[in-house]
């Protein structure tokens, strides 16, 4: 007799809820190209402000941190991820952390898409093949969770 | 090279800080109730906030000079990082096929580096 068979009702909810856990944090994935782009975009707008005032060097730790809560694009970002934690921490209640996180590799192909369409940047062989191993082994480390 | 190596220095080291946050939060996660107090005062998700704060000071100074298609993925450091605090915190295994994600990940950072020397 297979311990399914035992506890049919807990294995159905514990099961349920698991599946539930992997759905949120797949839509958690679609938040961070959102969030991701406006980060990018304010932190060119704290290097431009630097430039703007012909200091030299690149934007100061202390800088970055104001930037977070004082630069409304960057603190939108961060509000993205505010939203996209509380969703994790949610899914994290019903699953492993080292099958969850792994997931969020779901949005590598999100955030090249909107780095090449949105902010112009460069897309090569090498770097489309880094992406892509860098997903396999994110998905190979979740899997060795099971 | 468009993305400098201090920039990707800076998201790599982020992403080790923010693999400590996630271990905090996590550990907070385990904490929860419906009592508002379990959120209100829980120290741990109280850290892990913190230390995401201070990952992201270092993520947003490298992101100011660099390729977000360069600098994002480099994040992924912080999931090697992951493995080995949820072996020490959480006592799960590490086996031989999260160590093979390990290493691909590895070679996938290499790639992205030789890609942005193109």
């Amino acid at each position: 007799m297979s311990p399914a068979t035992i506890l049919p009702e807990a294995n159905v909810v514990d099961a349920a809820n698991r599946r539930r856990a992997v759905l949120i944090v797949v839509v958690c994935t679609l938040i961070i190209p959102a969030a991701q782009y406006l980060i990018k975009l304010g932190a060119n707008q704290l290097a431009a402000q630097k430039l703007a005032l012909h200091q030299t060097g690149s934007v100061s730790l202390v800088a970055a941190m104001m930037g977070i809560f004082t630069n409304p694009t960057i603190f939108a970002g961060y509000c993205l991820y505010g939203v996209f934690t509380v969703l994790f921490i949610y899914a994290l209640r019903h699953g492993e952390l080292s099958i969850l996180y792994p997931l969020i590799s779901l949005a590598y192909v999100w955030v090249a898409i909107i780095a090449v369409v949105a902010l112009h940047e460069s897309m090569n062989p090498l770097k489309l093949i880094g992406i892509a191993i860098i997903m396999a082994g994110v998905t190979v480390l979740g899997r060795g969770g099971k | 090279m468009t993305t400098p190596f201090s920039s990707i220095a800076l998201v790599l080291v982020g992403s080790l800080i923010g693999s400590l946050g996630a271990i905090f939060l996590k550990s907070g996660a385990n904490a929860l109730s419906r009592d508002w107090k379990s959120i209100a005062f829980n120290w741990k998700l109280a850290v892990g906030v913190a230390t995401y704060l201070l990952s992201s000071v270092l993520f947003v100074k490298g992101m100011s000079n660099g390729e977000l298609s360069v600098l994002f993925p480099m994040v992924s450091v912080g999931y090697i990082c992951t493995l080995v605090w949820s072996r020490l915190f959480f006592n799960e295994q590490i086996t031989r096929a999260k160590l093979a994600g390990v290493g691909l990940i590895l070679v996938g950072i290499v790639f992205l580096g030789l890609g942005n020397a193109q």
